[in-house]
Parts: structure tokens; sequence; C-alpha cells
């Protein structure tokens, strides 16, 4: 078998489209302009910038002046929530409801937003890892200001009903938030349709660079500034605004929306390839509602195997993918979105997430196909977990709570 | 995480990795929660550890942490044996991420704690003379 280079880390980055990178390169080079500026060369770039809020726009169904670019993901998800209990506390409200398995850029900034006297509300999302609509409705009172769940997540990439959540949002007032950097690409986006009010988004898990993002913001939702200074996205957020990273974002959006259903039809193909394979290895379940998912996302618990160990494996065989194990979060426990599922530690610390891209080629799901059930072999061989299971030792060993 | 060489090669070609079906003493440390579990067995003949293999679930960390101790105390005396420490591991291994010490700490204990097992099975009180085997914490 001929090793090869496989990257299915997309959830994680993606690399910079040729596409992309030709919209940038006049901005890193002779287009150097401060947007600004009142000569040519500046107003060349604001020009330039005042069409990528359009076309910005027009790839979500919102207006140029709801658009807001940030530096990442992260940004757009801490200006929402902040920016918008600051405003909504004035009002009476002090109530968020959001769910258990958020990205962190969430969850963190709740957690600081209840350090500051907030009252946050984490909805369950039972075994599909889905949030009920009818969850969210039970849990609002008459302080609850905001509502901020995501569109698709990250690690087992189930889509959730926000056009449900965003109606009952809607009829009872509350300002929702929906954290889209995943679903960009994969999943329409009309923020009318959806009844969102926030939406975030990130330019490098669309094929532009890192450190580009955007929050989406409607009118009538005010925020406060995130950043003062200059009077840059419309006095909200100052400096100088990274242009040719913007106007690749734009290009990426742009994109990002062509054929969105036949490209996701051709995914889901490789997809379902590698879920059915995959879970022909003996102990392994699927994590995550297996329809409601995104075309190119696989997360599977392999048992008796622990995820970091399995991934320097994969590694070593060129294969760049993800895991939940706690090894690989940096943190001490293993993935909280997989725990949220129900699913025990030790099957936790075994998971695998794959996530593929339009360039994932059936060649490379084969070769995964093909490295994968031999590291799984070689490290159950040396695990005493998997020897205990195996025996029957260890009773306890079960795959949820 | 930034491993060392000498990581990665006791990771990709761990030595001693299986079980000694005769095995005078067998520990087993850790836990699966914490997701590492390391077990130990050694075979002792005349105070000599004339053979030891190991079995661990776990990171690269753990697995090629519990490949360099049983590296250096097969055909060590059981003396040589109770000195090693985790830091010795970590520096054999020319160093370990902040974070993976913890896995080094598993590994000098899954070695005390198949000596203990030697000690009980010959009807001695391991406590005297291996010490006391502590409890590492996932929070390590």
């Amino acid at each position: 078998m001929e090793k090869r280079f496989v990257y299915v880390d997309n959830a994680a980055t993606t690399p910079i489209s040729k596409e992309v990178l030709d919209v940038m390169m006049p901005w890193l080079t002779e287009g150097y302009g401060n947007a600004s500026s009142i000569y040519s060369k500046g107003r060349e770039a604001g020009w330039a910038l005042k069409k990528a809020h359009e076309d910005v726009a027009a790839a979500i169904g919102a207006e140029p002046n709801e658009i807001y670019f940030t530096s990442c993901g992260s940004e757009s998800d801490n200006w929402a929530l902040k920016g918008a209990m600051q405003t909504l506390a004035k009002r009476g409200k002090k109530h968020i409801i959001t769910s258990v398995f958020e990205h962190h850029a969430i969850l963190h900034t709740c957690k600081a937003l209840e350090k500051q006297g907030f009252e946050v509300t984490y909805l369950p999302v039972y075994e599909n890892g889905i949030v009920k609509p009818e969850d969210v409705e039970a849990a609002i009172r008459p302080d609850t200001g905001l509502v901020s769940i995501m569109f698709a997540n990250n690690e087992i990439g189930t889509i959730q009903p926000i056009a449900e959540i965003g109606k009952i949002c809607r009829e009872h007032k509350i300002w929702f938030h929906t954290d889209a950097v995943q679903a960009m690409g994969h999943v329409k986006i009309d923020v009318n349709e959806l009844n969102v009010d926030m939406l975030s988004l990130s330019g490098h898990k669309i094929h532009a660079q890192k450190g580009v993002g955007m929050l989406y913001v409607r009118k009538g939702v005010l925020l406060p500034n995130l950043i003062d200074g200059g009077g840059q996205e419309r006095g909200k957020r100052a400096g100088t605004e990274n242009v040719a990273a913007i106007m690749g974002f734009a290009k990426a959006m742009q994109i990002a929306n062509e054929n969105i259903e036949e490209r996701g039809a051709k995914t889901k193909v490789l997809r379902d390839k590698l879920i059915d394979n995959i879970l022909k290895i003996e102990k392994t379940r699927l994590n995550g509602d297996r329809e409601n998912r995104l075309p190119g996302n696989v997360n599977i618990s392999i048992e008796g195997i622990e995820g970091e160990s399995l991934l320097l494996s994969l590694d070593m065989m060129g294969i760049c993918a993800s895991s939940g194990s706690a090894c690989t979060s940096g943190s001490l426990d293993p993935s909280h979105v997989l725990l949220a599922l129900g699913l025990v530690h030790e099957v936790a610390h075994g998971s695998l997430r794959i996530s593929l891209s339009d360039e994932t080629t059936e060649e490379d799901v084969d070769y995964i196909l093909e490295v994968l059930p031999g590291i799984v072999e070689r490290l159950r061989a040396m695990s005493p977990l998997w020897e205990a299971m195996m025996k029957g030792e260890n009773k306890k060993v079960k795959m949820m709570h | 995480m930034l491993y060392s060489e000498k990581v990665f090669d006791h990771f990709s070609n761990p030595r001693n990795v299986g079980e000694i079906e005769d095995a005078n003493g067998i520990g087993e440390v850790g836990n699966a929660k914490c997701g590492d579990i390391m077990k130990m067995y050694l075979k002792i003949e005349n105070g000599i550890i004339v053979d030891v293999k190991f079995k661990t679930f776990g990171c690269g960390a753990a697995i090629a942490t519990s490949s360099m101790a049983t590296e250096m105390i097969k055909g060590k005396s059981i003396d040589d044996a109770l000195k090693l420490t985790n830091k010795a591991v970590v520096e054999a291994l020319d160093g370990l991420p902040a974070v993976k010490i913890h896995c080094s700490v598993l590994a000098e204990q899954a070695v005390k704690s198949a000596l203990s097992d030697y000690y009980t099975r010959l009807g001695v009180d391991p406590l005297p003379i291996v010490g006391p085997i502590g409890v590492v914490e996932c929070e390590e």
C-alpha cells in the first residue's frame, strides 16, 4: 500500500482555495492603501470593502449594513453574547438559553456572563445530539433576553432545528443568535427564513484565511461597540481593516453557496461509505444523528483504544484527523460534546472525527478504510482495557451512561 | 502536542509489548475514566528482572513511557528497579510536554505495583520495601 497524504480535519480548518488566494493577492501587494484614506489607493480599498459587505450580506440574505467583519468566529460569538446582554440588562433581561454542547467560544462566554450575575440555562441535546425546540420554549422566562444555539455541531456535525427555534424566539420577542461557523458552505443559510437576529461565521472553515470572521446583526438589535477607535465597521469595531482577508472571505462565501446541494450529495456518499465501513469494526458506534448531520462529518467511538494514540498512528500513515479525547483537547476531560450525548468517559476518549471537504476523493476514503482497521487492531492488542472487555471482566464498561 | 523523536520512536515501535504467562509480579495502575491504564508483567529470578512486558491503554506518551520504563528495568535487580523515578523516564525520552508528565508517574507506579505484587505473592509485606503507591488523579 502506498502511503498518501489525506487531510480530513476540515472541521478544524481548511486550506485557502486557489480562487480565494487569487482574489486576496492584489490586496497583499499593490492594493495596500488604508480604506479610510482619501486618495485613490485608499478609495479603491474602501470600495472593495463596501462590495465585500454587499457580497457577504447577499450570501446569507442580509443587508450590507448588518454585516460586521471581525477577526474570528470566537470574537463574533463573544461580541454577540456579551454585547447583547449588556444592552438587554438595561431592559431588565438577565437570562440566556443555550445548549450544553456549544463551542467553547459560547460556553466559556456564558460562564463569564454568569460571573457577572447573568443566568444561563444549558439545554440537553439527547443521544442524537439535537436540541428540541420545545425545550427552548419551556426554558423561556420573563427575563430571558437571548437564545444562542449553534447551527451545526463542530464535533458530531448534527444540524439543529434553527428555523423552528428562531420562530419561537420571534414569537416571544427574544433575540436569537446562532454560531453557524460549521454550517456555512454545507447548509443553506438565509437569516430571514431562519429568524435569526445574530449569526457568527469564520473564514478559515470555508477555505478563506485564518484571522477573519463575521457577525451578522439584524437591524434593531443594538450591540455596544466592540472596539472604540476609528470609524471602521460603522464605528462598532474599530481598527484598520484587513482588506485582503475580508476580500478572500467574501469570495469564499460566494463559492460556499455555489451548487451547495450537489456538492453536499457528493460528499455524503463518501461520508456514508466511511461510516458504514468503520462501523464494521466491532465495538464501535456512530456519535450523533445519522440523518441530520453535516455531509462531511464522521464521528465514531472505537472502544478499548485512546484517541490520541489513534491520531498519532493515523498521522504516521499520512492521515490528519481529530478526536474528542482529553489528551488531544488540551483539557483534562474528554469532549464535552460526547459526554453530553451520554457517552461514558472511556468511550469518549476513544473517538475519531473525520471531516471531509469537496477535495476529498474516493481514493482518500479507501485509503483510510484500508489503514484504520490495522491501527485499531494494533492498539487494541496492547490495551489492557480491551483485554478486560474481551474477557468480560470489566462489567462496568458500557458505552452510555 | 510537541513530542520528542524518542517519544515517537517508543510510541511507534514500543519495546516489550505483551504479556508474560508465568509472570510472578503483575501490576495495573490508572483507570479508563482518565484515559490511561498501564499493566506491567514481571518475571523475576534471583532478584533480577529477567523479563518484563506491558500493555497500555492511553495516549502516545502513556505508551512511550511504558515502553521506556520496561527497557530501563529489564535485566536489572529489584533494587535498581525500585530506584526508577518518573523523572528518569522523562529524561530518557528527551522530555515530555507538561500535561503528559502524569504518564511518566503512571509508568513508575506500574513498575512499583508489579513489584508489590511480587512481594505479596511471596508472603512479604511490600509496603516497607516498595513504599506506598499513590493514586494518580486525572486532574494531575
